[in-house]
């Protein structure tokens, strides 16, 4: 039963056009002074100008942003991720009085919106002198990415077989060696999801870093873009250049990662 | 939303009988593996929140310790009584109707037509479920320079048909701007759920149906669609909680204004925490939050996701 796919093909264009479009408009305003892009607003750039992606490689604080988003994004992840299996690895394979009641405490952080704590966590990370600082965004940010983290990694614990365990028991291994030797080579697959879930996370977060950093050398490239656009406000053309340039690594990481971010995202849809 | 499964007890440990030194061992390691997750969630989940409790009680700038002015529930009634806190709810709740009746139909429609076998499907599914990684300042960002009045290309193309006008500076508009922004970035989010519950359904019920006479749009209907309620019930929760922390793109795009007309929760939090030190007011609007995302979610467990426990299948064949 073989029906016609052209009309299938011709909603599917124009959902792409309508995601494609403001890309491609931002890729080729970019390449157009401002005063070009108001006389010529859809067509290709007419000269091509260049200097408005180049001005900003030239600027130290593009790449210095980059560089803080990568930092936090890497060290939010390793801390979350190093956490979470060591709690979900007790809350799999150990049967222990308050096991549940632990951990339901941390999957019901996955019903606090974080914006409701945002103004105690202000308030301790300035206690703690942690304010101005990449570690303020870190602890909080794996704080806040522990339940999810933690169910998926307790899902995936909780598959392997008991025998193994067995064996490995038997061969005279502890606990831990167990732990590190055997599970978490095992677990591969289920750490490359949550680490690809926490780095997304990380980079795009915008609320917490926008209230930790008052000074531009902490500044993540979200903070950076929004800036950005308040300085050069009426050249259009150039924001939209910077704009392209930051997508760059989250599409570059999307290729890449594809499959374990949807494999991640749908997991923690349908068990969350 | 969380279902514990309680399948078979994987146990390292011999079942808890006498106080052995074994066991002993046992809650060590236990200690040791939970104890580092458990002090960082304490510290700067569950603390802040309940801060944001016990300040919500109080008149306080945010310095100096704890605060000392106790003015009970001062802080909700004066809350309640103002005008912009009327319009978050206000705009809460169109969001949501709008992603609910709009944005989420058109995604599971999309989903269903990426399940047929057409060819480039791949390459469909990829990019519109692209904008997703894309931050919402990027996003934002992006759709202001859009949307603005002069130079965006969103304008002079609506502008070919006369619907150019102000989009995001507008009060009559905002609204449908914002909402717009937000199908562009989340609805290949929900496209992607969607797909992922249609793979899960066997395929031996539609083919059933397909050979019972079903039309696809009656398969879809009486089929499709009811196994795929729980994907579905899900993604109305995921987006109610989104919308109710809504903060990033609102703004990036308006900052709430015009003159509140698109401010949310979130951003009259903001407002009122940091720039103008009434951390105390402004903690009880996260209360307000956090009470509206537990109210719902207990509320949507008990009365809309507990039909899953009983299961579509017996439905569908009541039925036919």
């Amino acid at each position: 039963m073989r029906r016609p796919t052209l009309p299938l093909h011709v909603i599917a264009w124009i959902v792409g056009a309508f995601i494609l479009i403001p890309v491609v408009y931002a890729l080729l305003g970019g390449f157009k002074s401002t005063a070009q892009l108001s006389v010529n607003p859809f067509g290709l750039p007419d000269p091509w100008v260049p200097s408005n992606y180049t001005e900003v490689f030239t600027q130290g604080s593009f790449w210095r942003q980059l560089w803080n988003s990568t930092f936090i994004a890497l060290a939010s992840t390793v801390l979350v991720v190093a956490l979470s299996a060591l709690a979900a690895f007790v809350f799999a394979r150990f049967a222990f009085r308050g096991r549940e009641v632990l951990f339901t405490l941390f999957t019901m952080g996955l019903m606090f919106p974080f914006a409701v704590a945002i103004l105690p966590i202000f308030v301790l990370l300035r206690t703690f002198g942690l304010l101005d600082s990449p570690l303020g965004v870190i602890l909080t940010q794996a704080a806040f990415g522990l339940p999810l983290t933690i169910l998926i990694l307790r899902g995936f614990f909780r598959s392997i077989p008991g025998e193994i365990e067995e064996a490995a028991t038997i061969d005279g291994c502890s606990a831990f060696g167990f732990f590190w030797r055997i599970l978490l080579p095992m677990a591969r697959p289920a750490l490359a999801t949550v680490s690809v879930l926490a780095i997304v996370g990380s980079w795009n977060n915008f609320m917490l870093p926008l209230v930790v950093f008052s000074d531009e050398s902490g500044w993540t490239l979200p903070l950076g873009i929004q800036q950005f656009q308040g300085q050069y406000s009426s050249d259009t053309a150039r924001i939209l250049a910077y704009l392209v340039l930051a997508m760059v690594p989250a599409l570059g990481f999307y290729a890449i990662a594809e499959r374990h971010l949807i494999g991640g995202l749908t997991a923690g849809a349908t068990k969350g | 939303m969380t279902t514990l499964t309680r399948g078979p007890e994987a146990t390292a440990l011999p079942a808890p009988a006498s106080p052995s030194p074994g066991r002993r061992r046992g809650w060590v390691t236990i200690a040791l593996f939970v104890l580092p997750a458990l002090v960082l969630f304490l510290l700067l989940v569950v603390a802040p929140i309940l801060i944001a409790f016990y300040a919500s009680a109080f008149k306080w700038n945010g310095f100096g310790g704890l605060p000392t002015n106790f003015i009970g529930l001062d802080n909700f009634t004066r809350l309640f009584g103002t005008e912009v806190f009327g319009d978050d709810v206000r705009h809460l709740v169109v969001l949501v109707v709008l992603t609910v009746v709009v944005q989420l139909p058109i995604s599971l429609g999309i989903a269903m037509l990426l399940n047929q076998r057409i060819r480039g499907r791949t390459l469909y599914r990829l990019v519109f479920f692209a904008p997703y990684v894309l931050s919402e300042v990027i996003t934002g960002v992006l759709f202001s320079l859009i949307l603005s009045p002069d130079a965006g290309v969103g304008n002079r193309i609506l502008g070919l048909v006369g619907l150019n006008s102000d989009w995001l500076a507008d009060p009559d508009t905002v609204m449908l701007s914002l909402f717009l922004v937000m199908t562009w970035k989340y609805f290949g989010f929900h496209m992607m759920i969607y797909l992922a519950g249609r793979q899960n359904i066997p395929e031996e019920l539609i083919e059933a149906a397909q050979i019972d006479g079903g039309t696809p749009w009656r398969v879809f209907w009486h089929v499709t669609l009811p196994l795929l309620g729980p994907t579905i019930r899900i993604s109305v929760f995921l987006s109610v909680i989104y919308t109710i922390q809504l903060f990033d793109l609102v703004w990036i795009l308006t900052q709430g204004g015009p003159s509140h007309s698109s401010e949310t929760m979130a951003v009259t939090m903001l407002e009122f925490g940091f720039k103008r030190a009434q951390v105390g007011y402004a903690s009880a609007i996260s209360v307000v939050m956090f009470g509206l995302s537990l109210v719902f979610a207990l509320a949507y467990q008990r009365f809309v996701m507990r039909r899953d426990l009983e299961g579509a299948t017996t439905r569908m064949g009541d039925r036919r």
